[in-house]
């Protein structure tokens, strides 16, 4: 177990997020800075999910609830106790903190298919209880006076505010999933994955194991929804617990690869790179568009990968290509 | 003489099905009792109850003088039990050395990292198996992969081993290799209790023999003494090849 | 409230709730055969909406016959996707599975959307109401429940009864052992997977039969079958048609007690709970 800032693959997958998040930046243009949100978001969801589901073993398809929540509680905070972002921003990653710690305790017991099942339960409990929350705006959900923005400057700042906010997050998320996976907790983890009996047998304390993994893959998430329903102004049910951004999630880790750093960085970049040229693009398929086909074509992408490659772009370098297991982590 | 395991009156019921019927033995700190029996008479299943895998329906269990009935594995390991099991269980994705680092890191001594990796460099060229330390655990021969389970055991420092047919499918010089590797494990002062079907090698090994046959215990003492007990035979001839061995090495 | 509303809603209840039934009855089927969860599920329902809904609306087909086409079309499609896709996974990591039979939703789903939009369709078909004492129901959701029971009797004396439901059997029970026994298993795999999709293709043609729907619609039901399926004892087809009847008997009397928008809160509460508790179902053994 070398030092982290000796290792190349550190540094390489560092390098990737520092460089996509600063080249909105630089170009100072909002179109680069729209694209940079969504691929920084892809990032943070499918790193964080990977410790759940890369390092542990355990198919989440409710990752998006920390989101949901975490956006929910920072737009709560913001629009009624008019707390500034900063605040509203922690609060949101502790909550999700807060409720992983609680769902860990009753549904990380099960195991398997079981898990991923309770999970979208989970999801569909969420999105249909702030759906008839009050203090939440039930249906209608949250939304930001115009007002709130002039604190930071007028909309334009806040803009920029918080996509700073979001290449912060993104940065430190890949620092920190690099650390979990060489320490003595990730190890316990990838044991877990392995094999849980023989890791409980072996003295991995798991129900608490599992649990923490599962705190941490919810704080980053929880900020980064504060952020981004920061941004649009509003806050809904159906974009804070949509499943499909769990599964999208999930598609990106299988893309780049589980259990690896750089594997849901590539992923995610891919994934979102992917859509948008599908959705942009103006190809024609006999009366049709292109764009229409977005949906058929990741799934057919997807299904290529999973029966091919399972074990994604950065699995399969590393299977290759033994000497790149030191680069790529 | 301390004990270090105690084990009185256990009962294991599956359903309707009597795995384990009053089972009692003691184990003498730095002894190894070989625990013998034939197929299906919950040998594993004792190993499983000892382990905290499964909670007895009846009786106790004592560690190290401290009753430990109901508690979790993990709970054994961080008081200093390791164990191997009859199929094994390598972390295939992991390698050789990160298998036996994690055996260090999460037994009774709690090592780091960095001073786990010292053991395991250790224990791996203990149990014969340096030269694939970087390999994928997944890549190895059954053998190898035998010395691993046990290597993962022995890197926890374990006050009390539980080695579960460690020479199963090994070729007869592997298995010369696994009983000195046993033994010197013993004259480090861990106490063993191992599970055998190779009669030869288990009458080297053990101070004592406990047989177990469909739950119950029918026979314990020196190894002598308890191979040529009528009943342990009587036990053997629903499995002729194991009794004709019996007859043959006894 | 007066008694012959509850009486109503819990009749309607009931009568829906065995056609969500035998959705889930084909997800439990997929689940006990070979534990694949099959997240294209809902899709399939919508694509059986879209059968009987087309086959009704352009070629004028009665509907119920056309349910017997959609039925016909949901097996041949199974049996694809079994050999396309699910026979080179079954053996994967369960993640594999999922988002194995994930894409494939994507990619019907895709197609579904460019070909029909997402519109909302309506069969405009009726069979008037019947009468029976205090009780008006639609004569559309009876004849619904009706083929349901029918569809469900099916199915069991097949299981039963017959050479290849017996052999279903022995594959969901042992598949290891099944093959010893010279069952070919992989054949008797891609069936099972295709009576799965047949249940719910023909789950949502009688949906479409009264109520209105597009081709997102199957996430809904999908997500009522896995509800459905847990009550019921996932892996236990016929299960499921009683997790169905509680499933609609909740769904007929607790809008009566609380607004609407509650009652898929306390299904998936329930649904998580059950999950945590039992999670062999309502009626199943020891987990």
């Amino acid at each position: 177990m070398r030092k982290i800032w000796l290792n190349p693959g550190f540094w390489l997958v560092l390098a990737i997020v520092v460089a996509l998040g600063a080249w909105p930046i630089f170009q100072q243009d909002a179109a680069a800075r729209e694209t940079g949100f969504t691929v920084l978001l892809a990032i943070v969801m499918a790193s964080s999910l990977n410790i759940v589901m890369g390092y542990t073993g355990y198919v989440s398809f409710g990752h998006v609830v920390f989101y949901g929540i975490g956006g929910y509680i920072g737009m709560y905070f913001i629009d009624s106790l008019g707390l500034p972002l900063p605040v509203a921003v922690l609060f949101g990653g502790l909550s999700s903190a807060l409720l992983a710690f609680l769902l860990g305790k009753a549904i990380l017991r099960l195991r398997g298919a079981y898990f991923a099942l309770a999970t979208i339960g989970v999801n569909e409990a969420a999105r249909t209880f702030v759906a008839n929350f009050q203090p939440f705006g039930a249906a209608t959900g949250i939304e930001l006076q115009f007002s709130v923005y002039k604190a930071y400057g007028g909309a334009l700042q806040a803009l920029w505010l918080v996509y700073y906010g979001v290449v912060g997050i993104a940065i430190f998320s890949v620092i920190f999933s690099y650390y979990i996976k060489t320490s003595k907790f990730g190890l316990g983890l990838m044991t877990i994955r392995e094999d849980e009996d023989a890791a409980e047998v072996i003295g991995i304390v798991t129900p608490n194991a599992k649990t923490w993994a599962y705190v941490l893959s919810a704080i980053l998430p929880g900020m980064l929804g504060v952020l981004f329903f920061f941004k649009n102004g509003n806050v809904e049910p159906g974009d804070a617990f949509r499943l499909g951004f769990s599964i999208e999630s999930l598609v990106m880790i299988m893309l780049g690869g589980q259990g690896t750093v750089l594997g849901p960085v590539l992923g995610a970049l891919g994934y979102q790179r992917l859509r948008g040229t599908l959705l942009t693009s103006d190809l024609m398929i006999g009366s049709l568009p292109l764009k229409d086909f977005q949906l058929v074509i990741s799934g057919f992408l997807m299904l290529l990968i999973i029966l091919f490659i399972p074990s994604g772009l950065v699995g399969w370098l590393r299977q290759r290509f033994a000497t790149l297991r030191r680069v790529l982590a | 003489m301390t004990l270090i395991l105690q084990v009185q009156a256990v009962t294991k019921r599956f359903g309707g099905l009597q795995a384990l019927t009053k089972v009692t033995f003691d184990l003498a700190q730095g002894q190894v009792l070989g625990l013998i029996g034939p197929n299906g008479a919950g040998k594993t299943t004792l190993f499983n109850v000892i382990n905290g895998v499964y909670t007895p329906e009846e009786g106790r269990i004592l560690f190290l003088g401290k009753d430990v009935t109901g508690k979790k594995s993990y709970e054994l390991a961080k008081m200093g039990m390791a164990r191997t099991h009859q199929i094994v269980r390598p972390l295939k994705e992991l390698t050789v050395r990160e298998n036996v680092i994690v055996g260090a890191c999460y037994g009774h001594e709690n090592h780091d990292l960095i001073s786990a990796a010292k053991i395991a460099d250790e224990v791996l060229s203990f149990v014969g198996i340096s030269a694939r330390a970087d390999q994928l655990a997944g890549s190895l021969n059954v053998a190898q992969k035998k010395r691993l389970e046990m290597a993962r055991a022995l890197a926890a420092r374990p006050k009390l081993l539980l080695l579960d047919e460690v020479l199963a499918g090994l070729t007869p010089s592997e298995i010369d290799g696994m009983v000195k590797t046993v033994l010197s494990i013993r004259d480090q002062g861990v106490s063993i209790v191992m599970i055998e079907h190779v009669m030869k090698a288990i009458m080297n090994v053990s101070d004592r023999l406990f047989v177990l046959d469909y739950g119950q215990q029918i026979a314990e003492g020196g190894p002598e003494e308890v191979v040529h007990n009528p009943k342990v035979i009587e036990a053997y001839l629903g499995d002729p090849q194991m009794a004709q061995k019996l007859m043959e090495e006894g | 409230m007066n008694f012959s509303n509850l009486l109503t809603s819990l009749v309607d209840g009931l009568l829906i709730g065995v056609v969500y039934g035998i959705a889930a009855m084909g997800l439990n089927l997929i689940w006990g055969v070979m534990r694949v969860i099959n997240l294209a599920h809902g899709v399939i329902i919508a694509l059986g909406m879209f059968g009987v809904y087309l086959f009704f609306s352009t070629l004028g087909l009665n509907p119920y016959l056309a349910l017997l086409l959609v039925a016909v079309l949901g097996l041949l499609l199974g049996v694809l996707i079994y050999f396309i896709v699910i026979a080179r996974v079954i053996n994967a990591p369960y993640l594999s599975t999922l988002l194995a039979t994930f894409s494939i939703n994507m990619i019907i789903l895709g197609l579904g959307t460019a070909a029909f939009t997402t519109t909302p369709r309506d069969s405009g078909f009726s069979l008037g109401n019947v009468d029976l004492g205090p009780l008006t129901l639609q004569g559309t959701r009876l004849v619904a429940a009706l083929v349901t029971i029918l569809v469900t009797g099916a199915l069991y004396y097949f299981l039963y009864r017959t050479r290849p439901g017996k052999y279903i059997r022995a594959v969901a029970n042992n598949r290891a052992a099944a093959e010893l026994m010279g069952i070919p298993s992989d054949r008797i795999l891609a069936l099972s997977f295709g009576i799965g999709t047949m249940l719910a293709a023909i789950a949502g043609g009688l949906i479409a039969t009264f109520f209105s729907f597009t081709i997102l619609s199957g996430d809904i039901y999908q997500q009522k079958s896995f509800v459905i399926g847990v009550l019921g004892g996932l892996g236990n087809p016929l299960g499921a048609l009683l997790g169905g009847l509680i499933l609609g008997v909740l769904e007929g009397i607790l809008p009566l007690a609380m607004p609407n928008t509650w009652v898929p809160v306390i299904e998936f509460l329930l649904f998580i709970i059950i999950l945590l508790v039992k999670p062999s179902g309502l009626l199943g053994g020891r987990q």
